[in-house]
């Protein structure tokens, strides 16, 4: 294998806030090769959309700031960029698509100017080029009647085509990474599917690498080929998605799994939850952030956080017992 | 069991709720109706969880709404406990709505700021005069915190002090003030991490195992309704498109719009996803201000037939408690 085409090495992002600084993203590190597939999973506030944010240096300053790390895209860590130097990578080497395509889209443009404007804008194409390529681009992410919808603005279109279009615009200078933050979570279950099969399909067609942020455990087990699962701003257990469903080894991502209902389980039987809430980044235990919740502290968690150490091949947990979790 | 009947709480025939389109800035006319309910039956039996799925413009809520008559009725009968409520106003539906109570999806909106749980929690009382003397009053507070999980010191805190799962509690220890045979549940955990939404649906099970609830449950993820629900509704555009025992819907789904809802939620196993047929439906649900002629399915369906465009199937009995409105299952 050679370079991973995204290398994040102990990012941390700090917000700072009346009640103090808080670490949103914690000493993350992770890899990612040219197309592959990488879930980043986790509840309200575990840092998954700030980790997001941050590869592509979105994070308002102040009151955000990214404290520490490096970012290795292609070879060239975004972080020491200049502004125009990362403005040349957004939206054309990196893409991004986020989970409410109203807020993201212009609503005084048309739906066809916006996707054909990174195509003007970062391969110097001429308009006119550009808008038959937006057409092309449409008709790539299965909207019906592309040559007439160009011309319609974000408000005439329903919730799952303006996800369509936010694909298209994504796609539009065929970037080797596109960061997809809940894309599908405002749309119903039926369009869900669509959009993440046509977000996988295209990925797969461009051969671009692809970081799903999702907080749903079965979107995951179909799409990611690679996870790493986030809590308390911190990655706690990372490795390909079949041996981490199979082998979890880390007390949050088993508690997670015994506590969504399954499809295809017997129905009726009790769910075993997670005790307690998510925790207060601003307010974090010295120790493991789960302790409070984990039914297996000890008081080396309460007073020691641990690191995130290989526990089997390809597979990382930040447990103390990460060895004894295993089945 | 005394009786071989089955002891009915609610029954619902062919109930439509249709609001009015207006147009014109001086002149006002309707120009034309959102069939939200489109003729929706069904009955709900004592100690059982109905579960109501669909997706956005179902009339999910609508008909849940409706039947609390929160919202206007336009035709179609609601009896509750063996009462036709459906042509009640508000005063005559002030006894009943003790009996029938509601828990709501946000708990951050539903629930007042200014007010301390303690007083959200025994509001329902004061209101029909039921709250008592002081020391009455905070033991009831204090058994129905307790009976949802909190302590009794939170009585005396204010809702932004809690974390989404203790609001949820807040709202359902307030909905079980008055000891209500039915709750409407309406998407009680969708706005719940997700760690959070197992310790909440415990606690629906565990309060009907103890009160002998009924329960209406309506969300929009089958994974959740179905573990959840004995017997579970599939609706679409205004209808009841499929109606089954929990078991039978996942295990032999009729309706092709049931099959692509199922189709549609993946299972979080990888091994399992990667043996799955992902059958995906086309295009989105319909506007229910022009809902499709015939079936109003066959814009989306698959197994779609000439006779589909052009007359709507009736709920059809299947037996063993199914029913399906599907030109499919025809004789």
């Amino acid at each position: 294998m050679g370079a991973p085409l995204l290398s994040v090495n102990n990012l941390s992002t700090e917000f700072r806030t009346e009640r103090g600084i808080v670490k949103a993203v914690d000493d993350v590190s992770f890899d990612l090769a040219a197309g592959e597939t990488l879930a980043i999973v986790g509840e309200s506030g575990s840092g998954k959309s700030v980790t997001a944010m941050s590869i592509l240096r979105l994070i308002p300053d102040p009151p955000g700031k990214i404290s520490t790390g490096e970012v290795v895209f292609d070879g060239q860590n975004l972080l020491t960029l200049s502004d125009e130097q990362i403005r040349a990578i957004r939206g054309n080497r990196i893409a991004m698509i986020f989970q409410e395509p109203m807020s993201s889209l212009n609503p005084s443009l048309t739906v066809g100017l916006q996707i054909a404007e990174p195509i003007n804008l970062h391969r110097k194409t001429p308009w006119a080029a550009a808008m038959d390529m937006a057409v092309e681009l449409l008709g790539r992410v299965r909207m019906s009647d592309a040559k007439s919808r160009i011309k319609a603005y974000p408000h005439q279109f329903s919730g799952g085509m303006r996800q369509r279009a936010m694909i298209a615009m994504a796609l539009a200078c065929q970037p080797q990474l596109i960061i997809a933050d809940e894309p599908t979570t405002a749309l119903d279950v039926t369009v869900q599917a669509q959009i993440l099969a046509l977000l996988k399909e295209v990925t797969r067609a461009a051969n671009s690498a692809l970081i799903l942020i999702t907080h749903d455990l079965g979107v995951v087990a179909r799409y990611a080929d690679r996870v790493c699962v986030m809590y308390g701003g911190r990655i706690v257990e990372a490795g390909p998605a079949r041996e981490i469903y199979a082998r979890p080894r880390h007390p949050y991502t088993i508690g997670l799994m015994a506590s969504v209902p399954r499809l295809d389980q017997e129905a009726g039987s009790r769910l075993v939850p997670i005790e307690g809430s998510p925790p207060n980044l601003a307010n974090l235990p010295p120790g493991c952030a789960f302790a409070p919740r984990c039914r297996r502290a000890a008081d080396l968690c309460r007073n020691h956080r641990p690191l995130l150490v290989q526990s089997a091949p390809d597979h990382l947990s930040a447990c103390h017992f990460h060895a004894q979790l295993s089945t | 069991m005394p009786s071989s009947a089955p002891d009915i709480v609610l029954e619902v025939k062919d109930l439509k709720v249709h609001f009015p389109v207006m147009a014109g800035a001086v002149v006002r006319r309707q120009i034309g109706s959102v069939k939200a309910v489109d003729g929706v039956s069904f009955d709900v039996r004592r100690g059982e969880t109905l579960g109501l799925v669909g997706e956005s413009g179902c009339g999910k809520s609508t008909t849940g709404l409706a039947i609390l008559k929160m919202i206007d009725i336009t035709s179609g009968e609601v009896k509750f406990e063996g009462e036709d409520i459906s042509a009640y106003d508000r005063s005559r539906m002030r006894p009943i709505r003790r009996r029938m109570q509601m828990v709501y999806q946000d708990p951050f909106g539903s629930l007042n700021p200014r007010m301390k749980v303690s007083e959200i929690v025994g509001e329902p009382l004061e209101v029909h005069g039921l709250a008592g003397d002081r020391a009455t009053y905070d033991t009831r507070v204090a058994s129905l915190l307790d009976m949802v999980g909190l302590l009794p010191d939170m009585a005396d805190r204010y809702p932004h002090e809690f974390s989404g799962g203790q609001r949820q509690r807040i709202g359902i220890a307030r909905a079980l003030a008055l000891d209500p045979a039915l709750i409407i549940c309406d998407e009680p955990v969708s706005a719940l991490d997700v760690s959070i939404q197992a310790q909440v649906v415990n606690l629906f099970q565990e309060l009907q195992e103890r009160l002998g609830l009924t329960y209406i449950f309506i969300a929009h993820d089958l994974a959740v309704v179905r573990h959840i629900s004995h017997r579970i509704a599939v609706m679409y555009l205004g209808r009841i498109v499929e109606i089954a025992p929990r078991g039978e819907l996942y295990a032999k789904p009729l309706h092709p719009y049931t099959q692509a809802l199922l189709a549609a939620i993946p299972i979080p196993d990888p091994e399992v996803e990667a043996s799955r047929p992902q059958q995906i439906i086309t295009g989105e649900v319909p506007s229910a201000m022009r809902p499709p002629p015939g079936c109003r399915f066959h814009t989306r369906c698959p197994q779609v037939m000439d006779v589909c465009k052009s007359a709507d199937p009736p709920m059809r009995d299947m037996g063993g408690g199914r029913a399906v409105a599907c030109h499919l299952y025809e004789p």
